[in-house]
């Protein structure tokens, strides 16, 4: 029983055209136990940023605190808005301040950069980044998620289809997790604003 | 091998836990109250090793006595409590961890509203509107699933936690004779009925 199958999560990011989109499963765990349907893991970090925490849920809350903090004090002192990528860097530097005890957790981050052109990274639990323009898994079920996103994708996707495309890809793939599911959350960020959906799936 | 578990209800909430210290194979008491009272508003049921019992549980209602202290009477809301309850877990989780699983219930005076927190000893928490810890969930999280519903009423909830009770007495290998059972509405936190007086010496 790895530490990071604990909880269970499951969650995708994917980049349409000039705009991204998260998703995430809302269930928390003990192992086989299921504990809460609303545990959300995909925070709103500001209008363009999103990031996607997945892994032990003690970290997950921590990692939110913290990056709220962070991102508090950066904007204190360079008096402007942090965007996706220093966000990412940032996140990565925590990650790896731990290196030697590190929080268990596999982050995504997702945003619209000051072109408004998506940004996708994704991180290991010691902060190695990893940037792509299509889409970034994490969590209990990245197998499955690889294989639908592979599948469903296509490149610049407009708003409604991203949003189709995200919530398949995640549906099917948490329907054969048992440690992910219970709901599902998607947020659909453009540059006039996002919009949050829940997702009707199987509640098992 | 403590049972705690937790109801909300419309207009408060109840916290309920057995009330057996023991260790290994030698009871050392039969009427140990585990339900914590942290403020006038809240409680929280505590399981685990009793020195982590008395010590987290004694270390949080002393903090949140001395914020009231330190800021004129102003009170933390059930929120509050429990994130500043998680924070300690967690500061504590990679020093020297508290071995604690927590059902806490408070009731905001300001929002007139119950809450109810489930939090495990590596500190992740939900709010919930019914939970329970230990291997009590195995026996009695099914019951609350298919009874409780919203707009409860005070003897409603205690209904659901009297079956539960009674649940674990018949099918849980561990005997459990007593039971303490707490309610924390708009006027506190009042003890509704135990199986044996927490005050007997």
């Amino acid at each position: 029983m790895s530490i990071l199958e604990y909880n269970g999560a499951a969650i995708i990011a994917m980049a349409g055209k000039d705009c991204v989109g998260i998703a995430c499963d809302t269930r928390l765990g003990a192992q086989a136990q299921t504990v809460a349907c609303d545990f959300r893991k995909v925070f709103k970090m500001s209008d363009k940023i999103f990031v996607g925490l997945a892994g032990l849920a003690t970290d997950v809350l921590t990692m939110q605190n913290l990056l709220k903090f962070r991102q508090n004090l950066y904007e204190l002192r360079e008096d402007r808005e942090l965007t996706p990528k220093v966000f990412s860097n940032v996140l990565s530097n925590l990650l790896y301040e731990k290196r030697f005890g590190p929080y268990f957790i596999e982050p995504v981050v997702a945003g619209l950069d000051e072109n408004n052109q998506p940004f996708l990274s994704g991180m290991d639990l010691i902060g190695a980044p990893v940037y792509t323009d299509d889409f970034v898994v994490t969590g209990t079920a990245t197998a499955n998620m690889y294989g639908m996103c592979e599948t469903l994708y296509k490149k610049d996707m407009e708003p409604d289809q991203l949003f189709e495309t995200l919530s398949q890809a995640l549906l099917a793939s948490l329907d054969r997790d048992a440690l992910s599911g219970w709901g599902a959350t998607v947020h659909i960020i453009t540059k006039d604003g996002v919009t949050s959906r829940e997702l009707k799936g199987r509640m098992d | 091998m403590d049972s705690v578990f937790g109801v909300e209800y419309d207009g408060g909430v109840i916290i309920a836990s057995d009330q057996n210290n023991a260790r290994s194979i030698l009871t050392y008491q039969t009427n140990l109250d585990k339900v914590a009272e942290l403020s006038s508003h809240s409680a929280m049921g505590v399981s685990g090793p009793n020195a982590d019992l008395v010590n987290f549980s004694q270390y949080i209602s002393k903090n949140l006595a001395l914020y009231e202290l330190s800021n004129n009477g102003l009170k933390l809301s059930p929120h509050a409590q429990a994130n500043f309850t998680r924070g300690e877990l967690a500061t504590a989780l990679r020093k020297g961890p508290y071995q604690v699983n927590i059902m806490l219930g408070g009731y905001d005076t300001i929002k007139n509203q119950a809450s109810l927190y489930w939090l495990d000893h590596l500190a992740a928490m939900a709010k919930v509107n019914y939970g329970a810890q230990g291997y009590a969930s195995s026996f009695c999280l099914s019951i609350m699933d298919r009874d409780w519903k919203e707009g409860l009423n005070q003897e409603q909830a205690v209904a659901i936690v009297e079956k539960c009770i009674k649940e674990l007495q018949v099918r849980f290998l561990i005997a459990q004779p007593n039971f303490i059972i707490k309610a924390i509405d708009k006027d506190g936190v009042n003890t509704l009925s135990f199986g044996a007086d927490p005050a007997d010496n």
